[in-house]
């Protein structure tokens, strides 16, 4: 049953990319960049887990991470991109490459280069048709489907959610029509600093330790997910981190390309971009003249 | 008579660079070759040579072209082990001499500029953070693919090794190269062809409904930076004995962007100073801050790229830029009287042009009535 | 066909189900300054979207000079001698003026110069540099813009912006020259400079003009035909004040 288990572990891994997929895909949607620091998010989550489970619980650290990665999110935001708002997207690239790289780095100046091991909570495994099954994975791969299908519904039917869609839409407009856009952008990054904050719990239940530069695969891969899926589909980004995980799982279990692996996925997102850049679900724009 | 002398003017101005690495060569190399330099300077030298090529053929990219590149290590990396592994292959037969030398050179800088046409090709379909995540994947699969090589053709993980050559002169012809890469790309940009790029980093669509052919000089530019990466991957691998593909990661790229991003996008001579100060700044930290401290370095980094690209770039800053813009404070020491009926010659101006690209038009709401804008929105999106 | 510069035939354009413009058929003599006006929303944009490339056509064609150019890319297409202006100025900002100009003279026969002649600075390269800087300061001395060469194009007044807009144009020495609503946004003054600015291209570059614009005065005093669409469709043509008159135009305009 080792097909099994390899699909198994193909889709929690693949909810992990998913979810950080939706922070890159609201972002990407609404304040249009693309936020290269989403993936340095997850490790500063996995770290505050680390702190606080050096003295207390697992639900408070997991609370405190959400909690600080929301705000980590926030101050990135208020501090680095929103004084570039109306500047050229390159320049926005830029500087957010600046901060993930700021991330690493200051990670590493409190945590040392070494890697920290933490084990947040052992569910155990279970036999199922024969494959070993962590309880774990499937949670990931759960609690992945009820926060795409809750942002789904989210984006749908509250007012927020609709000034969102508003926004990604149309800046412009959104603005004249009484939409506050700054308080949007702050939202939408406060959501997806959340879901990579979540992310970043799910990454130690596969892998207990952490170092600077967890997030930046992760992030990168994930960012490659949301471009598969479609930049701005919510269900597309959910897609394109299950199909990537499912790659990922199965290139890693056939020996001869397994080395191969971050390759594979990495041409399959130059593919995917030559020949359908909008992605299986994104919307096609074309650039006004 | 005074056209004359404005004539020589641009001159000194074109020049200028130039000249100073010239002297800066001749100097350095003299002192090496009667023999008062010691190995880490050398090697010093060589790095900092390494890095101005680098530096100068991303700038075509990032500051001329207005695309983020984020694989040019990967182009490095290229020319390394193939400029490496062609040295290797050469010295028993030729010996380790210059013959050798260039001809891995050649091969190092064909090799990436092959790369760089096959990633200038997604650069036609796609642009901006598309394209910048398209280069990166690039970097990560060339490192991914010499990482596995067998032990035979490029040394997997424990690297390639490559020849050595007299160090008394390697350094020498490092900086005669840096000259060769100032000379080609600033021909280009100083010329209609590089006009023509820029054209399109400010306005794509006005630039192909003038004629350019859009096509045609992205695929140019992505290959003549693509093609000096790989010559400065081919000295590295002769300035460092060994090739090991670890070395040429995402953090490498974004070390060379943040040289041209400190230097200032779309000045060449600023990616030179920018280059030399980060690569001897990087070598003496080095040096201080052992272990976990080496990180500050870094940090100090990051600190620098997020402040330049804010200060430069951010609307709200923009009055202040104005009134306290360092060129223009120079210009102002440097001309005892600002006659505004001084006409200034055009080629001037080259060297200072703010790199913006203007997507305001694209992204802000324009001054077309609502229902014009309704109409032209239909017809764009699909 | 050879005696029209520009001719549509039934040239029209649908994105998916929605017809944008249909059966359009503008016929453009030498020489002429003709007028595409209409509404807001009529497709006068999209016209030249389709005629400059943006646009394939997917209905009918168009040909220049009795040269189809339907399908041909964008700088084709500019190449074959169509050059317009954009309604939002597109320039090239942070270039100064006079570059702005000779990037207009990139393709002209006169300024040959390959990508190697650049690269190894060849005695050529020198020449054609020189030659197209002076040829671009002719333009721009006729545009009135010559103290202005060395400014960046980001940091010119308005009207003088459309002004380079339209010299960037004429550099690359079309047949036609497309001009979307060269007045839009500029005062009493400018745009009577502008007129004058038009009539003069006319004269000296023996020029055919299409331009879309909204100014009624502007177009009756500056047209010679006209075209007036209406949701993607022509609702009249014709000589300039004759099809202003038609009952349908005005309804259009003014609604009843």
């Amino acid at each position: 049953m080792e097909i099994l288990s390899t699909f198994i572990n193909g889709f929690s891994l693949g909810g992990i990319y998913a979810m950080i997929a939706l922070g890159y895909t609201m972002v990407y949607g609404i304040a249009k960049m693309l936020n290269f620091a989403h993936g340095d998010i997850i490790m500063v989550g996995g770290y505050v887990i680390y702190v606080f489970m050096l003295f207390s619980n697992p639900i408070l650290a997991i609370a405190m991470a959400v909690l600080f990665c929301i705000l980590l999110g926030v101050l990135i935001e208020k501090i680095a991109y929103k004084p570039l708002r109306g500047a050229s997207p390159l320049a926005v690239l830029i500087t957010a490459i600046g901060v993930s790289y700021l991330l690493q780095s200051l990670a590493q100046i409190v945590f040392g280069s070494a890697n920290k091991m933490v084990v947040v909570y052992d569910f155990g495994a279970v036999k199922f048709l024969g494959a070993n099954v962590q309880i774990s994975s499937l949670l990931t791969l759960g609690v992945a489907v009820v926060v795409m299908a809750a942002l789904t519904l989210f984006v749908k039917y509250t007012r927020l959610g609709r000034a969102m869609i508003a926004v990604s839409e149309d800046r412009g407009a959104a603005q004249l029509m009484g939409i506050n856009v700054n308080r949007i952008i702050t939202v939408t990054f406060a959501i997806g600093s959340a879901l990579a904050a979540l992310a970043g719990l799910f990454y130690l239940f596969k892998a207990p330790s952490i170092s600077s530069t967890l997030g930046a695969m992760p992030g990168i891969k994930a960012f490659t997910a949301a471009v598969i899926g479609g930049i701005g589909s919510i269900p597309g980004a959910m897609l394109g981190g299950l199909l990537l995980g499912i790659v990922e799982s199965v290139s890693y279990k056939i020996t001869v390309i397994a080395p191969y692996t971050d390759a594979i996925e990495f041409s399959i997102l130059i593919l995917i971009l030559l020949v359908r850049p909008t992605g299986f679900l994104g919307k096609k724009r074309r650039e006004k003249v | 008579m005074v056209i004359r002398m404005k004539f020589k003017k641009i001159k000194w101005k074109h020049y200028i660079n130039y000249i100073v690495i010239g002297i800066f060569t001749a100097v350095m190399g003299s002192m090496s070759v009667f023999g008062s330099m010691n190995a880490s300077a050398l090697y010093l030298l060589e790095k900092i040579a390494i890095s101005i090529i680098l530096a100068v053929s991303l700038s075509l990219v990032v500051g001329f072209l207005g695309e983020l590149s984020l694989g040019h290590a990967g182009f490095m990396c290229v020319g390394a082990y193939l400029g490496g592994k062609a040295a290797s292959l050469l010295t028993p037969s030729l010996g380790n001499g210059i013959l050798t030398f260039l001809i891995a050179l050649l091969f190092g800088a064909g090799a990436a500029a092959l790369c760089g046409v096959v990633i200038g090709i997604p650069a036609l379909r796609l642009r901006g953070d598309y394209l910048a995540i398209v280069t990166l994947a690039f970097g990560e699969i060339v490192k991914s693919i010499f990482q596995n090589t067998s032990k035979e053709s490029f040394g997997g993980a424990i690297g390639l090794n490559t020849p050595r050559f007299d160090k008394k002169y390697l350094f020498i012809i490092a900086f005669v190269l840096v000259l060769l890469t100032l000379w080609i790309i600033q021909n280009l940009i100083r010329s209609k062809h590089g006009r023509a790029v820029t054209a399109i980093r400010d306005n794509e669509i006005a630039a192909r409904a003038t004629g350019i052919n859009v096509t045609k000089y992205k695929l140019v530019t992505f290959t003549l930076s693509a093609a000096f990466a790989g010559i400065a991957g081919v000295l590295y691998s002769y300035s460092n004995y060994t090739v090991q593909s670890a070395k040429f990661g995402y953090n490498y790229s974004i070390e060379i962007l943040v040289m041209v991003v400190l230097g200032g996008m779309g000045t060449i001579n600023g990616s030179i100073i920018a280059a030399t100060l980060i690569t001897f700044l990087n070598t003496k930290l080095a040096t201080v801050l052992t272990g976990d401290l080496a990180v500050l370095q870094n940090l100090f980094y990051a600190v620098i790229l997020i402040a330049i690209v804010i200060y430069n770039n951010a609307p709200a800053l923009k009055s202040f830029r104005d009134r306290y813009n360092l060129s223009a404070f120079i210009k102002k020491y440097l001309k005892k009287h600002d006659d505004p009926s001084h006409v200034k010659d055009d080629a001037q101006k080259w060297d200072v042009v703010p790199t913006k690209i203007d997507m305001n038009e694209v992204l802000s709401v324009d001054m077309v009535p609502p229902e014009m804008k309704d109409s032209m929105g239909k017809g764009g999106k699909k | 066909m050879a005696d029209y510069i520009l001719e549509t035939k039934d040239m029209g354009i649908s994105f998916g189900g929605l017809k944008a413009v249909q059966n359009v058929n503008l016929r453009i003599e030498k020489n002429q300054i003709y007028g595409l006006i209409g509404p807001n929303g009529a497709g006068k944009t999209t016209v030249f979207n389709l005629l400059t490339g943006v646009y394939k056509p997917t209905a009918g064609t168009f040909y220049l000079d009795g040269e189809e150019l339907k399908g041909l890319s964008q700088e084709k297409i500019n190449r074959k001698g169509i050059a317009r202006t954009f309604q939002n100025i597109r320039l090239f900002n942070n270039m100064t003026v006079v570059r702005n100009v000779m990037v207009g003279l990139h393709n002209h026969p006169d300024f040959k110069c390959s990508l190697w002649t650049s690269l190894f600075r060849l005695p050529r390269h020198f020449r054609c540099e020189k030659e197209m800087r002076a040829r671009a300061k002719e333009l721009l001395r006729i545009f009135d813009l010559e103290e202005d060469r060395n400014n960046l194009a980001c940091n010119l007044p308005y009207g003088k912006q459309r002004k380079l807009e339209i010299a960037r144009a004429l550099a690359t020495e079309p047949k036609l020259l497309l001009l979307d609503e060269p007045a839009a946004g500029m005062n009493p003054h400018e745009t009577e400079d502008l007129v004058r600015t038009i009539k003069t291209i006319r004269e000296r570059f023996d020029m055919t003009i299409l331009l879309i614009e909204h100014d009624m005065k502007f177009v009756s005093g500056l047209c010679d035909e006209i075209t007036v669409l209406n949701f993607g469709t022509v609702l009249a043509e014709g000589e300039t004040k004759k099809a202003l008159a038609d009952p349908e135009v005005i309804r259009a305009y003014i609604g009843g």
